[in-house]
């Protein structure tokens, strides 16, 4: 399976926003489309704990949609409350226009992936993925066709008389989520899916979920801690805090835009300038800052009007760095010393110390194999960014 | 280098055996005795065991004992296992530390005190004595081990396994048959041995809520002990060594095979 098979080709033209999955696909802008899943002021208290905060939510059909936030920031207890495991205390959530309130688990037609895949030990790998069918009452011709076709899909066919302890634990996930898919349910829930997989069967599984998520047309909903995990795959995210929903956009949306400094922090890496508006020049912002002594020259796209205080956000790898100076006139020129290096292979991360013990954070992508000098410990660095690669962030 | 146990642990190993199990073993020696005297020798014979069979009074007494075990062993499982889901089950509700504690209580209650309100609770319902209240007595007496042993079981089953079932859209009591009780069943059996075995040889309660007619064995045993010991109850006892050795036998051979079944090809 590739990853391009089944999705629409990237859109080309006009200056869009780096990533770009699907981007035909976007009903959360369309008025007329009717969601799938609707949180509306969902809370749940857990004692003096409170889980999830006054949370509205919509999710479209066919969309995969990501909960994402460290632990306890209460994605798994929305995702409980729409499996029916635990009970709002105040808020609907609605599932194709339905309430699900007063709906036990099991008369709910959205099935769960668990973190821990809780297969049945009783049960072989076929009795896993037949157990749904059977509590639906189907035929059993029926049921035996339909464990075969998703034994096939998730390539397990030949283990398919094995238990569960005898299966790798790439295996068990692909049987969890055979079992889940089984009753074709309206909604897959995933609990951090791929969170017990090594690096690199988690890449290959997160390209499997997305061509499996368009093949079978269903809407699936995923809680992960992990941002790379919920950038590769979701349509939209949902960053979560303490509660309560911090941003919801597509992942580059996030990422690029972040709305405040919570999410710029959690997603990635970035450097913050305590900034002072000095003057709008539409389009341009002009900002005070202690790093910078001619001050920030940045697109005044949600600046607030001169004089208020801001935070300028500005990604490692939007920075430039070099060991010569660059030409009179650049705007946003930050001078230091080289404080630390750590080579990854792809990137290479500098830590750079500006004047007053200010340490900034510069990726650069090792393009090629070699450079005229390289830059070394205690190296004497001017470090650049274009006008539009910093977010101006309101305090 | 040494290898084996040292001189220490191979007498202490002895002395321990040797204490718990040199009296069995003369008591199974004893039952092939030829003579009448239980304890002169008289040579190697299984007639004991023969006119074991003959001995009307002790064939109905262990009738009595079996049928008792049986039917109080399976319902203290019933109730046991019900008990032991509920405690690990339904979380923390109101007055939970008092029911677990008060469940647990015949586990330290003095046989005799058991027995005794048990027998006036009989009087007071006015239900004649008999097997009924030998059997009612022993579910509560064996009842709290079966809770106990399910509840260990319980406490370390995953519980999103109950979850996964009723996400499949199965109702919690189909969700307890056909996920949750397959999976606790080892822990459910060892507790209807538990039960069984307490009941077999329980002296104390059944002496005080036995009737005319429910005599059990070890209260026939008992009687004709003060009686003096013949070599027939030498042989039924070596009998029931025989049955509780061969049921822990086939027990620990099944485990063997479950775990060996379990463990990756």
């Amino acid at each position: 399976m590739s990853a391009a098979k089944g999705r629409p080709a990237k859109a080309a033209g006009k200056r869009l926003n780096i990533g770009a999955v699907r981007s035909s696909f976007a009903p959360w802008n369309d008025p007329a489309a009717v969601p799938l899943v609707r949180f509306e002021g969902v809370s749940k208290r857990f004692g003096d704990h409170t889980a999830v905060n006054d949370v509205s939510l919509d999710i479209y059909p066919g969309e995969f949609f990501a909960l994402l936030g460290p632990s306890g920031c209460g994605k798994t207890t929305l995702m409980r409350m729409l499996a029916g495991f635990e009970t709002p205390d105040a808020g609907r959530i609605t599932l194709g226009g339905e309430d699900l309130a007063g709906i036990p688990p099991h008369r709910r037609p959205v099935n769960m992936m668990f973190q821990s895949y809780a297969l049945f030990p009783h049960l072989s790998v076929e009795q896993n993925v037949a157990f749904g069918l059977k509590q639906e009452g189907m035929p059993k011709a029926e049921i035996a066709a339909r464990v075969v076709e998703m034994l096939d899909l998730v390539k397990l066919k030949p283990f398919a008389r094995r238990k569960p302890d005898q299966l790798s634990g790439g295996q068990k996930q692909r049987v969890a989520l055979a079992r889940a898919i089984a009753r074709k349910p309206k909604m897959l829930l995933l609990d951090e899916p791929l969170g017990a997989l090594d690096k690199k069967l988690r890449e290959e599984t997160q390209f499997e979920l997305m061509d499996l998520q368009v093949e079978l047309g269903m809407t699936f909903l995923i809680v992960t801690h992990d941002q790379e995990e919920a950038m590769v795959m979701a349509d939209r995210i949902a960053l979560m805090r303490e509660g309560e929903i911090a941003q919801i956009g597509r992942p580059e949306e996030v990422y690029e835009t972040p709305a405040n400094r919570y999410v710029a922090e959690f997603l990635g890496d970035v450097n913050l300038f305590e900034a002072k508006v000095s003057a709008i020049e539409h389009p341009m912002a002009r900002l005070a800052a202690a790093e910078a002594t001619d001050g920030f020259y940045v697109l005044d796209d949600d600046c607030p009007p001169a004089g208020s205080a801001v935070s300028l956000a500005v990604r490692p790898e939007k920075m430039r760095i070099s060991l010569d100076p660059p030409p009179a006139g650049t705007h946003n020129v930050l001078t230091g010393e080289i404080w630390d290096i750590g080579y990854t292979g792809d990137w290479t991360n500098y830590i750079v110390e500006l004047p007053g013990e200010r340490l900034i954070r510069v990726a650069r992508a090792n393009a090629s194999r070699f450079v005229d000098r390289p830059i070394g410990w205690d190296d004497k660095v001017w470090v650049t960014f274009d006008a539009d690669a910093g977010v101006v962030l309101e305090q | 280098m040494r290898r084996g146990p040292s001189p220490f642990n191979l007498v202490s190993m002895t002395v321990g055996f040797a204490f718990l199990y040199l009296p069995i073993l003369l008591l199974v020696i004893w039952s092939f005795n030829a003579s009448k005297l239980v304890t002169v020798w008289g040579g190697f014979s299984t007639k004991w065991y023969g006119t074991l069979f003959q001995n009307d009074q002790l064939m109905a007494a262990a009738w009595v004992t079996i049928r008792v075990g049986l039917i109080s062993a399976t319902l203290a499982t019933v109730l046991g296992t019900l008990a032991a889901v509920a405690l690990t089950r339904h979380g923390a509700f109101r007055g939970r530390t008092l029911f677990s504690g008060m469940s647990y209580a015949p586990l330290v209650m003095p046989e005799v005190i058991m027995g005794l309100s048990l027998l006036l609770l009989f009087v007071a319902l006015g239900i004649d004595r008999g097997i009924l209240t030998v059997t009612l007595a022993h579910t509560t007496l064996t009842m709290a081990y079966v809770t106990v042993v399910v509840q260990s079981r319980l406490a370390t089953f995953d519980r999103s396994l109950e979850e996964a079932a009723q996400d499949l859209g199965a109702t919690p009591t189909r969700a307890f048959w056909q996920v949750t009780l397959p999976n606790i069943l080892p822990a459910v059996l060892a507790g209807w041995m538990l039960a069984f075995t307490l009941s077999l040889d329980d002296l104390v309660i059944a002496s005080f809520t036995s009737g005319p007619g429910s005599t059990t064995l070890p209260m026939r045993i008992y009687s004709q002990v003060r009686l003096g010991v013949s070599p027939e109850i030498n042989a039924v006892c070596t009998l029931l060594i025989g049955a509780v050795t061969i049921g822990v036998i086939c027990w620990s051979i099944g485990m063997k095979w479950r775990e060996r079944t379990a463990t990756p090809a």
